[in-house]
């Protein structure tokens, strides 16, 4: 449609796969504040949106049965082209456009191996800490509540 | 008997809405306040409004909550109506309650669970004091900075054994209540989304129903976990799947005790409960419901309520319930005035009759 990956090796996938999926958890005011320390983005034209929409949160039957489902979050999205003609997509849960404008113009640099190594150090390296950051905060308060129960003796033998 | 519309009341109509906004206002010498607050520490009003209006967004639903005075169904409904202006972009993929990261996940049926049991931030354990001077809660101890890991769901262990019914398996497209109406019979695949969405009281009613004999499905609760998940979206012009963020959700295995029936031996049969947010009575509720309407399925008699997938799934809407249990008090002047007319004649004819005799 947009964009066609379809001749890329799985690395670049995957590697894309990992900074669209730290960029969508980041807040905008934290990609902000890590491009003070990045090069200047290049310009750039939507292609589409930003808008704000839904999508059908699916889950399993039973856990890993077949899916059904469950429930609507909301969702934006936008998709750019940058000055070096490469495009962007930024998807992510909530209704933050200029956010999800932002995650695009990054995709779009990311993909460029001249600028990929800079923004990397400067965006994503740092907001995924954060990331682990704060996923290991709440996993110390949760291992703290790790219990084990003791069965005492019951009248049933 | 049809609806039948009516005019005039604007004035009136604008200054109950000015007292209303006057009203949800409070005190105006107090501090007013902000859905944000809602968000952060009534999180669990959030989660209720988010499952029953069938829509994950925290910030909407708190703002529906502060816009509905805490009437948690009115809220539900703001959020039902605001979804009707958003399109529809795209299906997740089914996340993997699997590997969500567990703030809680207990076990009523083994005591050494693998991957051990975690309390999270219950309130199970607590007195039910009122607490009338709310000190300050402790800092978090982060000195313990640990990686989770996942820990397999305790179905996943039994089922091992042969003991435990498998997960239903199936590729096609799950049915979409949102996309076409509640119809009948309804595949396992509806009847969890309409759950899902169902009010909990109701959901806990029946559930509580089936406990005190009317259709009694002996539970165990196999696994409670609440966490977070993943949710991730495979946009077609990526062609890849990518994650857009997390959301908190609570799901409970209940095992159920099963003599077996001419087609199936004995063995544990499953409910299964999925819902946003933490919500432990919902899950709970859910899961009893959903085993109590397969019944039909495994051969077991349909006498309660609860077992009656139709009756359940017709009325465990409340945004659906109220709109017809509270249209009663809409003007209905034309519609009594006929009602009124047939009385009469009842009366004028059996009274003539009674003359004659």
């Amino acid at each position: 449609m947009l964009d066609d990956l379809s001749g890329r090796a799985p690395k670049t996938i995957a590697a894309r796969q990992a900074w669209l999926g730290v960029l969508a958890r980041a807040s905008l005011e934290e990609m902000r504040s890590n491009l003070a320390d990045a090069p200047d983005l290049p310009d750039y034209t939507i292609l589409r949106g930003p808008e704000t929409g839904m999508a059908m949160a699916r889950g399993r039957i039973g856990g890993g049965g077949a899916a059904f489902n469950l429930g609507e979050m909301t969702i934006t999205r936008c998709s750019i082209r940058d000055a070096t003609g490469r495009v962007g997509h930024g998807y992510a849960a909530g209704r933050d456009d200029a956010k999800v404008e932002l995650i695009a113009r990054l995709d779009a640099v990311l993909q460029n191996a001249a600028t990929f190594a800079a923004f990397h150090a400067a965006i994503i390296v740092p907001l995924a800490k954060t990331r682990a950051d704060r996923w290991a905060a709440i996993e110390a308060q949760a291992a703290q509540t790790n219990v084990n129960f003791f069965t005492l003796a019951t009248m049933r033998t | 008997m049809a609806y039948v519309a009516v005019k005039g009341g604007e004035v009136a109509i604008g200054a109950a809405h000015a007292w209303l906004a006057r009203v949800r206002r409070g005190d105006p010498s107090l501090p007013q306040i902000d859905a944000v607050q809602i968000e952060a520490q009534l999180g669990r009003a959030v989660d209720r409004v988010m499952a029953e209006g069938a829509l994950y967004d925290r910030h909407l639903a708190a703002l529906a909550i502060l816009q509905a005075q805490g009437d948690l169904i009115e809220a539900a409904f703001l959020l039902r109506a605001y979804r009707t202006t958003l399109p529809r972009l795209i299906d997740t993929e089914p996340v993997d309650t699997g590997a969500m990261r567990l703030h809680r996940r207990i076990s009523a049926i083994f005591k050494d669970l693998p991957g051990g049991q975690r309390l999270g931030p219950t309130t199970d354990y607590t007195h039910r004091l009122l607490d009338f001077e709310r000190p300050e809660p402790e800092p978090v101890i982060t000195t313990i900075a640990r990686t989770a890991s996942p820990a397999p769901r305790a179905t996943d262990l039994l089922g091992a054994e042969a003991l435990l019914e498998p997960d239903p398996s199936g590729t096609g497209e799950p049915a979409d209540l949102t996309m076409a109406a509640l119809g009948f019979p309804a595949g396992r695949d509806l009847r969890l989304q309409t759950l899902a969405r169902g009010d909990e009281g109701f959901l806990l009613a029946l559930g509580y129903s089936t406990q005190r004999g009317y259709g009694n499905t002996h539970p165990f609760v196999g696994e409670l976990r609440v966490g977070e998940v993943a949710v991730a979206i495979t946009p077609p012009e990526l062609g890849f799947a990518i994650e857009i963020g997390d959301i908190t959700l609570t799901e409970c295995q209940m095992v159920n005790q099963f003599a077996g029936s001419k087609a199936v031996p004995p063995q544990f049969t499953r409910g299964y409960g999925l819902c946003f947010g933490h919500a432990d009575r919902r899950a709970i509720a859910m899961a009893l419901v959903d085993r109590s309407m397969r019944a039909e399925d495994l051969g077991e008699d349909v006498k309660a309520p609860a077992q009656n997938a139709e009756f359940v799934l017709s009325h465990c809407d409340n945004v659906e319930a109220t709109g017809f249990v509270e249209h009663l008090k809409l003007p209905h002047h034309v519609d009594f005035q006929s009602a009124l007319e047939t009385i009469r004649a009842m009366r004028r004819d059996a009274e003539a009759s009674d003359a004659r005799l």
